[in-house]
């Protein structure tokens, strides 16, 4: 892969966005009531506002690749008969700009969901159309432990990794889909870029500075030792369950905010002209989660939180090489309602590591 | 009739060459209901073929494939025929809820749509081989017991003894099939052990529980076990078969839970890290004890 490092200067950053969404979307952290999301850019509307300085997005950018709510297929039925009927929304080549870390590496753990056989075609048309540009953290927050997965801040995977420093954002191809997109804006605009390749001082200084700031972080060291298969059922058994689910009202914000939450319902509506079935996120926190016509499984709270922090740190793990369905990127310390998250848990189940 | 090259005449391969499957997994093909049989009360069995007449897709004894009435509801239901019948499927599905609430009203030439199969079904090549099998059924639970039934008496060869224990509450919620009274009993090593929970006017059979009842007929310890019922009737059940010797790697058994995708994405069916669509529904008991118990 390329290692060529290009840089455009700050302030021409708008020229940039522009020539990628000359023929295509282009998803930005944007800022919309208050409050950020990857939204699509508009390069005809000024007063759409860009926050490259905000970490993380209200919801994490996995709705491009798995969004809260799409048309699956459609029915008629007309008497006893039913004739399907094939809607679902085609997907066009898109790029989304800004995806920090976390969220880059979310996708991998995603993929090993909705990848394996048998493959989920929605999401595999939208990773295999979707150019994924990363940005490194220049101020990690309190809330992030990444470090904790193996997650570099200030190297961030995708098919290109853009880094701010120095008045310019640096641009580095890593995958085909990367220089692909490279390629294209440089036959758009020979002059967008320059190639800064070999003059990367101040990028180097950036990433320096990123890891000087993560390594002084409230959750650095955090240990997830104890988290693993063999200890499933004693992890499962554990009495600490109860007391931390207490502060739990089931509302379901940490697993709508978090990128690598992956459960979904699938539900019909009558569109009044026939029936429309649609799949959207759910939320394993939820009391009908598991209900069915004979009973429930999981009745109450303890039991559902019990599940969501199991499958994270246990259950995913056991099915994927010991990989956590976790990122740290720290959205369900920042929005659980009552101060309840994964690394409480962590803390209070996992043992004298983290004492 | 089978779109497939075959002749579904006493072919003795289980062929897997059957009708093109969606790419989509999630994305249903139509089923027609040919026929609905009234068995108990609360249980009817539905006939189901391709529009064209045939089996809807190829599958395995104890697979299950996912029903729907659109606007209605999409649940998971265990194939209750046998993958040797080419003609057609059959779903035994209980009254119990909003979507068979649905399915017990409706009539012959209903539509409904079909995916699947579903699920790891019962090793019917592999463990189930050459052994003595020893079916317990209770209830609703002969439905899925029922496919392997039939699959194991068309490959008769293949198996030793066959013996089949049934319990319901009455005599009315007996699955009334057809099989279980004049055809089953009759075949050469087979038997069949019917009981009911209360004495009943006119019930000359046994009366009991199914795990006492298992006791009492002090089965050889060399059978295989394929053991399905509701939740209390496997607890006690297994429970009798430990007791009388039979260990849990003998025996196998079928779970359900809360399904929406069928193929292990949803995050529904879990029970520890394993999903009951994908990795079950068929478990042999010594693999549950490895899970949380939380089903």
């Amino acid at each position: 892969m390329s290692a060529q490092i290009l840089t455009v200067k700050m302030e021409n950053i708008g020229n940039l966005f522009k020539a990628i969404a000359a023929d295509q979307k282009l998803y930005l952290p944007l800022e919309q009531a208050g409050q950020v999301q990857f939204l699509p850019y508009d390069p005809a509307d000024d007063s759409q506002k860009v926050r490259l300085d905000v970490l993380n997005t209200v919801r994490s950018a996995k709705d491009l690749f798995f969004p809260q709510s799409e048309n699956m297929v459609a029915f008629k039925k007309q008497g006893k008969k039913i004739d399907i009927i094939e809607n679902r929304e085609k997907v066009e080549a898109f790029t989304v700009f800004g995806v920090r870390a976390c969220d880059a590496r979310s996708f991998d753990i995603l993929d090993r969901v909705f990848l394996s056989e048998p493959v989920d075609v929605s999401y595999a048309e939208r990773r295999a159309r979707g150019t994924v540009v990363t940005l490194a953290c220049n101020e990690p927050e309190e809330t992030c432990f990444c470090e904790t997965f193996g997650i570099d801040a200030a190297k961030p995977d995708g098919d290109i990794t853009t880094w701010i420093a120095d008045g310019l954002l640096w641009w580095q191809a890593n995958t085909n889909k990367g220089v692909k997109l490279t390629d294209k804006l440089l036959s758009v605009d020979a002059g967008l870029f320059v190639d800064s390749t070999g003059e990367a001082k101040a990028l180097e200084e950036q990433q320096e500075k990123i890891r000087e700031i993560i390594s002084q972080l409230p959750l650095h060291g955090l240990s997830l030792e104890y988290f693993h298969k063999e200890e499933l059922k004693t992890i499962f058994n554990s009495p600490k369950w109860q007391e931390l689910s207490e502060a739990c009202i089931g509302c379901g914000t940490c697993t709508f905010v978090c990128p690598t939450c992956q459960c979904y319902d699938i539900r019909d509506y009558d569109t009044g002209n026939g029936v429309q079935r649609y799949r959207c996120w759910d939320s394993c926190m939820y009391s009908d989660f598991v209900m069915m016509a004979h009973g429930n499984p999981r009745t109450s709270q303890v039991e559902r939180f019990r599940q969501r922090f199991m499958h994270k740190l246990v259950y995913y793990p056991a099915n994927n090489e010991g990989i956590f369905s976790c990122v740290g990127c720290g959205r369900c310390l920042a929005k659980c309602p009552s101060s309840m998250n994964i690394v409480k848990v962590a803390k209070t189940i996992g043992g004298e590591a983290n004492v | 009739m089978c779109s497939c090259s075959c002749s579904h005449e006493g072919h003795e391969h289980d062929h897997n060459h059957g009708h093109e499957h969606h790419a989509d997994a999630l994305i249903p093909v139509i089923g027609v209901v040919t026929d609905i049989r009234v068995d108990t009360p609360d249980v009817k069995t539905f006939r189901v073929t391709a529009p064209e007449g045939g089996i809807c897709f190829e599958y395995m004894p104890g697979q299950c494939a996912m029903l729907s009435i659109p606007a209605v509801g999409e649940a998971m239901f265990s194939i209750t025929s046998s993958p040797t019948n080419r003609e057609f499927m059959e779903f035994s599905i209980k009254k119990c809820g909003t979507l068979t609430d649905w399915l017990h009203q409706i009539e012959p030439e209903q539509e409904l749509t079909i995916r699947g199969p579903y699920g790891n079904g019962f090793p019917v090549d592999d463990a189930l081989a050459g052994q003595d099998l020893l079916f317990i059924a209770g209830g609703i639970g002969l439905a899925p017991l029922r496919s392997v039934i039939n699959y194991c008496l068309h490959h008769r060869d293949r198996y030793g003894s066959i013996d089949i224990v049934y319990g319901a509450r009455s005599s009315s919620d007996l699955v009334d099939i057809d099989e279980l009274k004049n055809i089953w009993p009759t075949l050469e090593n087979t038997n069949v052990h019917l009981t009911i929970d209360r004495e009943e006017e006119g019930w000359d059979g046994h009366v009991g529980f199914v795990p006492s009842y298992v006791k009492e007929l002090d089965f050889s310890l060399d059978k295989t076990v394929l053991l399905c019922g509701p939740p209390i009737m496997i607890k006690f059940t297994l429970a009798s078969l430990q007791e009388m010797g039979f260990d849990k790697t003998q025996v196998y058994t079928t779970m359900e839970l809360k399904m929406k995708c069928g193929v292990g994405k949803c995050g529904r069916c879990n029970i520890g890290s394993k999903y009951v669509c994908k990795d079950g529904p068929v478990f042999r008991c010594d693999e549950l004890d490895e899970l949380p118990d939380e089903y």
